[in-house]
């Protein structure tokens, strides 16, 4: 990391600045106030940030940028803190920006399908205010309950229906954003397209290193006029695989396609009661959706198809509540691991779907070396890999193995030709892997681009992109083939 | 199928250290759009091949000089497509340039644009360093998303040499209804059936009928119909191509082209000359020769932008796209600096200052 560490802030002096921007009650620097910010979804990761602030106006978070630019203090953005990467953990000499208070819906345009908002609304609270008009916001990441818009633009989260619906980038239009220096910008248009380089994309997914998010305008859609779904039993995971491969070959692309195997399928039964065939070694989800005609001839191919593909079971829910209720095992798998183990890691990794029988393999007899059990979930249709190592923190040396073990799952995964991260982010949790992910050249290439939004690496210091030296440190334990990664370094 | 990254980003390097400027051409079918560059060519056209097609993924990775023709082929074979219709302008077009251009046809507002269906990049930046970003997976949020900035960039920032891109299966059915109607009517319809689960794969209002295209299954496509009336039309595949490349009488025209990328439901323009609506109203084709300044005007009024897209007396070099405001100017320039420092790949295509 840079100098930025070394740099004494003195704390007093910036408390007393912060509340001259906002009122007291907004600046959090007391230990026990401080405690809920220690970390986000990613609880393993944790530190305390020097003040937490939870301005209410524009001009505040600008003040606050402003202030922090000028004394060189980091800032850490963060929204409902639902991340699962440590993307919002907080900075020990900096200042924890939360945007939780702003959570105003400012407009629902119906007429051209777009809803501007702050960036604290919550991704579901969209929907729920765009069904009086027929209209809803695609991505609904698993936590879409809870987090938060701005959140999901910092990540370009998914959920269970990108394949056909795409991520955050494709959903959305406009963003204001706020630069380190406070200058406001506005990014994207009312059209379409925009005038010159396509920050929107850039910016999506930036895990709050470019700069802070203060409004959103995102893309609604007409709400589907029907969805059905089919679940269908295998005996086998390769088999479960090729029959996603086989749907997609007959032209249909389903709303949502999740695989669940053995370990998973047998946890959410237990928990939920969702009526999992409990023998099968994977189940296959698939939800169709469109006008009515259109479900119904697609969910008559889709079943042939399974049927073809050597589904041991193919069953359509009969209704709403059926369609509930397969749903909710796949819903509650995380929780459902989290009940038969003291503790879980959620992987995150993309590969591409042909290889998911290799993969898989590979996962259990590393999961054999390392004598820690994995259940396995995965949006199949989109290649993402949610692999759970369960695991007891409070036995000696067992986080620590059950963290080899993901990066090791997550090296496969790039080895096969996917990505470290589908939706989670890279945030702390990563970082390492991200020397393996990307050459030299290419994370500079990353630290060139952050340079030109941040040139003083303020926002969000030591997310996201490692440093090289970082990576010189990390590549010497992982030595490939007898190749030095990163030779162009110096070793320390 | 030959592969000459090696050999272009010799000449990169080349070019950085001696501080020439590149113009980048590849199928030289898009040379009339944006400013000129003047500098010594560097060709993409070699660099072709379909490196991997994969049906069952939905991707295909090709090297940037491949013809867009052959790419195209490559996908009905299998009974996909580039879901964001890309134009082609003419048959040497290739996917880099289309890509680089972020250009897409009549599909754009109900599928996506290019940018929307690019997975993965590989460039080589104005220092001459071949980079990857991005993959051939739908899903991957490691590191910043180069590869859909790249989209659009027009080259300015990168030589892009491979790029991966996200296909999709070709509709079971397509028809095209046609409405006689007034610009404010086919606006108004497009809104009110935008907002329904309409199968809606494209629209267009040229003056005098609205054309709405259907894209599904057979039984969904009539069930649309009967909801939407209209009638149907009879070679509608060749409309939608004539809107694509730019054929339909509309653009038989001497007078500059404009295209406004606006706020869908924006009224009519109080511009004289003549409009074309696409994209359900957010992308407006105007043939005009009133002032850069004026229509600039009204576009943002319209909470957008206009491009001077076909100029045909060539006097508006340097002043082809919208004007950026402060701020974005120098996130735009710091940006160029982060990528091609030297200032050497197609300055000037965009901005003067890029």
């Amino acid at each position: 990391m840079s100098t930025l560490n070394t740099h004494a802030v003195d704390k007093q002096k910036l408390i007393k600045q912060l509340q001259h921007i906002m009122p007291a009650r907004a600046v959090l620097h007391q230990r026990e106030d401080l405690r809920p910010y220690e970390c986000d979804g990613l609880s393993a990761y944790r530190e305390l940030p020097l003040v937490t602030v939870l301005p209410e106006t524009l001009e505040q978070v600008q003040a606050v940028l402003k202030y922090c630019y000028q004394h060189e203090i980091p800032v850490v953005a963060r929204g409902a803190g639902t991340g699962l990467s440590g993307g919002a953990l907080p900075h020990a000499d900096g200042v924890l920006l939360s945007l939780a208070r702003f959570s105003q819906i400012i407009d629902i345009d119906a007429e051209r399908r777009i809803a501007r908002v702050q960036p604290g609304v919550r991704n579901l609270a969209i929907s729920q205010v765009a069904e009086k008009f027929g209209l809803y916001y695609a991505p609904d990441p698993s936590s879409q309950i809870a987090c938060s818009i701005g959140g999901n633009v910092a990540e370009n989260s998914g959920g269970v229906h990108c394949l056909k619906y795409g991520l955050t980038v494709h959903n959305i239009q406009q963003l204001t954003l706020l630069t380190i220096e406070g200058e406001l910008l506005s990014i994207g248009g009312g059209g379409l397209d925009c005038a010159g380089y396509d920050l929107l994309a850039l910016l999506t997914g930036s895990e709050g290193m470019l700069g802070v998010i203060v409004e959103v305008t995102v893309k609604l859609l007409p709400i589907p006029e029907r969805a059905q779904v089919i679940l269908a039993a295998f005996d086998d995971v390769a088999k479960a695989g090729a029959a996603v491969g086989d749907i997609i070959s007959a032209g249909i692309i389903p709303a949502g396609l999740e695989m669940m195997d053995r370990l998973a399928i047998q946890a959410a039964e237990d928990f939920v009661h969702a009526g999992y065939p409990a023998n099968a070694e994977a189940i296959l989800l698939c939800e169709l959706d469109g006008t009515n005609e259109e479900v119904s001839s697609h969910v008559a191919e889709v079943r042939e198809i399974l049927k073809i593909s050597g589904a041991t079971e193919v069953r359509t829910a009969r209704d709403a509540a059926e369609r509930a209720l397969f749903w909710a095992g796949r819903k509650a798998a995380f929780p459902a691991v989290g009940r038969i183990s003291p503790d879980y890691y959620c992987m995150d990794g993309t590969i591409p779907r042909k290889q998911l029988p290799h993969v898989l393999k590979t996962i259990a007899s590393l999961s054999k070396e390392y004598d820690l059990p994995v259940a396995n979930v995965f949006h199949a249709g989109d290649g993402n890999l949610h692999p759970l190592i369960l695991y007891d923190a409070n036995k000696p040396g067992e986080l620590e193995r059950t963290e080899e073990f993901g990066g090791k799952i997550l090296e496969l995964c790039v080895e096969v030709g996917g990505s470290i991260t589908g939706e989670h982010g890279v945030g702390m949790e990563k970082i390492n892997q991200m020397c393996v992910q990307f050459k030299a050249l290419e994370l500079s290439q990353f630290h060139a681009i952050k340079h030109a939004f941040d040139e003083k690496a303020l926002l969000n210091p030591g997310k996201a992109v490692p440093t090289l030296h970082r990576c010189a440190e990390f590549g010497a334990m992982h030595v490939h083939k007898g190749e030095l990664p990163f030779p162009e370094l110096e070793r320390f | 199928m030959s592969d000459i990254s090696k050999n272009l980003q010799q000449q990169i390097v080349s070019a950085c250290e001696e501080k020439r400027a590149l113009r980048i051409a590849g199928g030289n079918s898009k040379t009339f759009y944006g400013n000129t560059v003047v500098g010594e060519a560097i060709n993409i056209s070699g660099h072709r091949g379909i490196i991997n097609y994969a049906a069952t993924e939905l991707v295909i990775t090709a090297r940037s000089g491949t013809p867009l023709q052959e790419i195209k082929a490559a996908l009905a074979e299998h009974r996909q497509m580039l879901a964001f219709e890309p134009p082609q302008f003419s048959d040497s077009a290739t996917i880099g340039g289309t890509v680089a251009c972020n250009f897409s046809g009549p599909r754009r507002a109900y599928a996506g644009a290019a940018r929307d269906f690019v997975l993965g990049c590989n460039i080589i930046n104005g220092k001459g360093e071949l980079l990857s970003f991005g993959g051939e997976v739908m899903k991957n949020v490691a590191g910043y998303d180069v590869s859909r900035l790249m989209a659009g960039a027009m080259g300015t920032l990168g030589v892009i040499t491979e790029v991966s891109i996200k296909v999709l299966p070709v509709p079971e059915i397509e028809i095209t209804l046609a409405f006689e109607c007034s610009a404010r009517k086919a606006l108004d319809d497009m809104h009110r059936w935008s907002r329904l689960p309409l199968p809606i794969s494209a629209s267009c209002y040229d003056g005098d009928r609205l054309f709405m295209r259907l894209s599904a299954s057979e039984n969904a496509v009539d069930a649309a119909r009967k909801q939407m009336g209209g009638e149907k039309v009879a070679a509608a595949k060749d409309y939608w191509k004539k809107i694509r490349e730019q054929q339909h009488a509309f653009f038989n025209s001497d007078k500059p082209l404009w295209r406004l990328s606006v706020a869908s439901n924006a009224p009519p323009m109080h511009i004289d000359g003549k409009c074309l609506y696409e994209w359900g109203g957010a992308l407006r084709w105007l043939e005009s020769d009133e002032s850069a300044t004026e229509i600039r005007k009204q576009a943002r009024a319209a909470h957008g932008h206009a491009i001077l897209f076909r100029d045909m007396e060539g006097t508006a070099n340097g002043e082809k796209f919208h004007p950026l405001s402060l701020g974005l100017q120098r996130i735009h320039k710091n940006l160029k600096t982060a990528f091609d420092p030297a200032g050497i790949l197609n300055p000037g295509k965009m901005y003067p200052e890029l």
